[in-house]
């Protein structure tokens, strides 16, 4: 009797117990999720992994993302007033980037001007939007802060080596494509690793936190196409501490765009590009989303500039030491809009 | 000398033993005690044995007491002496420790700043930097107990110097050669420096003042014991003439008179001779290290504002917070929370000055630090207005354009000065405060020794005239 009544209240409090359980696992499993996905380095470029992850599918039906800008126009609207009534563009660029956007230690004048091909076109565009190539203020950002400075309004545009992609199209607008590169591997001259491929087992690899090279790795060693074993952990602010972290040997392998990677080798000479590049992409100037005149305006800007010979000026001048003449980046690629 | 009157006595008792002694052979064997009990209450029962216990009572009393002053007054003198030689220094060198670090930092970026090559004087500033960083680790490893937590700082201080030294010439070389290298390289060094090497070099300063307060506890306490035991060794004295006048009619024993005059002395030596201490010690604390770590807080609240300062034009505001909803720009927020805390500090330090030459070089600094927040702002002002140049040279310029960098100097040596003076106050104070301790051990074992001798004669003298 007794026993029986034990039992069936058992049976009652076992479904509930079921039910209970398989909410708690829902909700364990549903908390520890963002965790259990590769390589969270809290970056915040694209609001964390997980809704990245999330945007993966969304962005699958989005292709060719260089292609996705608006035709190029000099109507002006609400962006374009306000930069001016300001009376200066504010643009979010690189200091640390050997010709792109630096400082040279050993320049002669008294000034500390930043130089390179992206400062180039930044006050290319300064010079176009409001007459004078020096009504710029440039602010040395980090590169996984260049999508948050751009949304809290810190900066007009971002030049900063930013590659057009599906993610990064959810947060921000681009312009038409001004300089293609793709994804390279740079390791010490003597190292065994031959390019992105098994010869990566084991390695850590160094890569810039919220860039396009780690969204990669990510990507790869999770999908397999990576070795398992390539240590992927070390992230850093700038593309370039990862020649600091791979002169020190904290890391076997720098992972960053061919542009970048051929700066990193021009400042020492004993590291080297191994392989071809293994991804095509495409810097663009990244705006705000809805700062549709200015995207427009940039674009025709950017028509300009290469009509003009200034873009081939430019890239003569920073670029072709390092990446030569003859490389498929020396040419301006082609726009096409939406 | 306690057991001399007993000894002198043995035969004495002879002649009142006969009744107990035969009784003690009969009952089993009775312990040592028991039997000393026995003896003693025997003794008690006539006036030579009396005597003889007084006399012992007296003697062990005053040696009893001298022994106890002997020993806490050295235990004292010696807290007094480490807070003089030891832990003050020690406190002092970590503050060094930390200002040389940050100093070294400030300079070595001053330079990544300026965009060019570093100038002569910013190298000199460094290598001079470093040089006193290394030297008071020394001090401070020779200083510090093997196990200790300051012994782990150090380590980790002394291991990580030489990482940082070779990030900073990894960067001038790569500098040198005009690539942006050079400043990943500092960036690094940088970042050690203020996420690993400043943060130890923090708490061994915290540790040590801490070993200084505890030092300063063990000095000060009044020696409650050996005054007590003074007190009762005189309340004795004075009982044992009360008696001897009671029965003898004589007013002097000079024997007792001379062991009360010598317990005096020392009790008196003992209350006033700490009491002075204690006053020198509390004034070196008041005056000296209460000023020293004021200052040497407004001297870290001053190089952490600098640092920041540079960073400001390092980062040209890339980094923001966000604070009472509008975003400003990361490092001039810190660099305005060092500034309140640096002016906080020179009000406390104005408020401890006790004298003119202590509160001049802080009013200099003051001074120095107004007109340094109205230059700050002038920076600010022009790289708002986008003329980073003009904020640069503001910063980091040379004389000519009036920079900061030349207030924050100002600041540092007006602190040095403060700091050398309030120092030189505590070793005064805390110099003197130890030095009234001197001769109290030695003295009050003598004393004691001869007022116990006294005792014991005085009573000897009662005791011969029962032969």
């Amino acid at each position: 009797m007794h026993a029986r009544r034990l039992r069936a209240s058992l049976k009652g409090w076992g479904g509930v117990g079921a039910m209970a359980v398989v909410c708690a696992l829902a909700v364990a499993f549903a908390l520890l999720l963002p965790h259990t996905q590769p390589g969270g380095d809290g970056s915040t470029a694209v609001g964390g992994r997980g809704v990245a992850e999330a945007r993966q599918a969304k962005a699958a039906t989005c292709e060719n993302p260089q292609d996705q800008s608006l035709p190029p126009s000099n109507a002006e609207g609400d962006t374009i007033a306000a930069i001016k009534k300001r009376g200066h563009l504010s643009v979010g660029v690189d200091q640390n980037s050997y010709r792109w956007g630096y400082r040279d230690p050993n320049s002669t004048g008294r000034t500390s001007e930043l130089e390179g091909f992206d400062i180039d076109l930044a006050r290319r565009i300064a010079q176009e939007l409001l007459g004078d190539p020096d009504l710029i203020r440039f602010k040395a950002i980090p590169t996984n802060q260049r999508v948050p400075a751009i949304q809290s309004g810190q900066v007009d545009m971002v030049v900063r080596t930013m590659t057009i992609t599906c993610d990064r199209l959810q947060d921000v607008a681009f312009s038409a494509p001004y300089f293609l590169t793709g994804q390279q591997v740079l390791a010490p001259n003597s190292s065994a690793i031959k390019g992105y491929d098994d010869t990566l087992a084991d390695k850590r690899i160094c890569s810039a936190a919220g860039s396009t090279a780690y969204d990669n790795l990510a990507a790869d060693l999770k999908s397999g196409k990576l070795p398992a074993s390539a240590d992927i952990s070390t992230t850093v602010p700038n593309q370039l501490d990862c020649l600091v972290r791979l002169q020190l040997g904290e890391v076997d392998a720098v992972v960053t765009d061919g542009a970048l990677a051929a700066s990193q080798a021009a400042q020492d000479p004993t590291v080297e590009l191994k392989g071809d590049r293994f991804t095509t992409e495409y810097y663009g100037v990244a705006m705000k989303k809805d700062a549709d005149d200015l995207v427009r305006r940039v674009n025709r800007i950017l028509a300009d500039y290469r009509a003009d010979g200034g873009w081939k000026e430019s890239y003569d001048k920073w670029l072709s030491p390092t990446l030569g003449r003859d490389s498929e980046s020396a040419t301006p690629p082609t726009p096409r809009y939406r | 000398m306690p057991g001399v009157p007993p000894q002198q006595g043995s035969p004495a008792p002879a002649p009142a033993a006969p009744g107990p002694a035969p009784a003690a052979v009969a009952p089993p064997r009775r312990t040592a005690f028991a039997e000393g009990v026995d003896q003693l209450r025997a003794a008690a029962t006539t006036e030579p044995g009396r005597l003889r216990i007084i006399g012992a009572v007296l003697a062990l009393l005053v040696v009893a007491f001298g022994a106890v002053t002997a020993w806490q007054a050295t235990d004292r003198a010696a807290a007094a002496d480490d807070v003089l030689n030891n832990s003050q220094p020690l406190s002092s060198a970590a503050a060094d420790i930390y200002r040389s670090l940050a100093d070294a930092n400030t300079a070595a970026s001053s330079g990544f700043l300026a965009g060019g090559q570093e100038t002569k004087a910013s190298r000199e500033r460094y290598e001079r930097d470093i040089r006193t960083a290394a030297e008071k680790l020394v001090l401070a490893a020779n200083n510090s107990d093997p196990d200790s937590r300051s012994a782990e700082t150090i380590t980790k201080l002394n291991r990580l110097l030489p990482e940082y030294k070779g990030l900073i010439e990894r960067a001038r070389a790569n500098n040198r050669q005009g690539y942006p290298l050079g400043g990943a390289y500092l960036r690094y060094a940088n970042d050690t420096m203020q996420t690993e090497m400043l943060p130890a070099a923090e708490e061994l300063y915290k540790t040590e003042n801490e070993r200084l307060r505890d030092d300063y506890a063990h000095a000060t306490p009044y020696p409650w014991v050996a005054i007590a035991l003074g007190v009762l060794a005189l309340a004795a004295l004075a009982w044992a003439q009360h008696r001897t006048y009671v029965h003898t009619n004589r007013v002097l024993n000079h024997g007792l008179v001379a062991a009360t005059a010598t317990t005096t002395v020392v009790l008196l030596w003992l209350v006033v001779g700490h009491s002075v201490a204690r006053a020198g010690l509390n004034d070196s604390y008041d005056h000296g290290v209460r000023s020293l770590n004021v200052l040497h807080d407004a001297r870290i609240a001053s190089l952490k504002a600098r640092g920041n300062e540079n960073l400001t034009l390092v980062s040209r505001g890339a980094e923001t917070v966000e604070v009472g909803g509008e975003f400003r720009d990361k490092f001039d927020v810190a660099y305005q929370a060092s500034m309140k805390d640096l002016a906080a500090g020179l009000a406390a330090a104005e408020d401890l000055a006790d004298d003119e030459a202590g509160e001049r070089p802080v009013q200099a600094a003051a001074g120095s630090m107004d007109v340094w927040k109205e230059r700050h702002q002038q920076a600010r002002d022009a790289d708002d207005a986008g003329d980073y140049q003009a904020a640069l040279s503001k910063i980091i310029g040379s004389k000519d354009d009036e920079p900061t960098g030349e207030c924050f100097d100002n600041v540092d040596h007006s602190l040095e000065t403060a700091l050398e003076h309030e120092k030189l106050e505590f070793e005064q104070a805390a110099g003197d405060g130890r030095d009234a301790m001197t001769g109290l051990p030695t003295g009050a074992a003598v004393l004691a020794v001869l007022g116990a001798t006294g005792a014991v004669l005085g009573i000897g003298r009662r005791l011969s005239e029962y032969r």
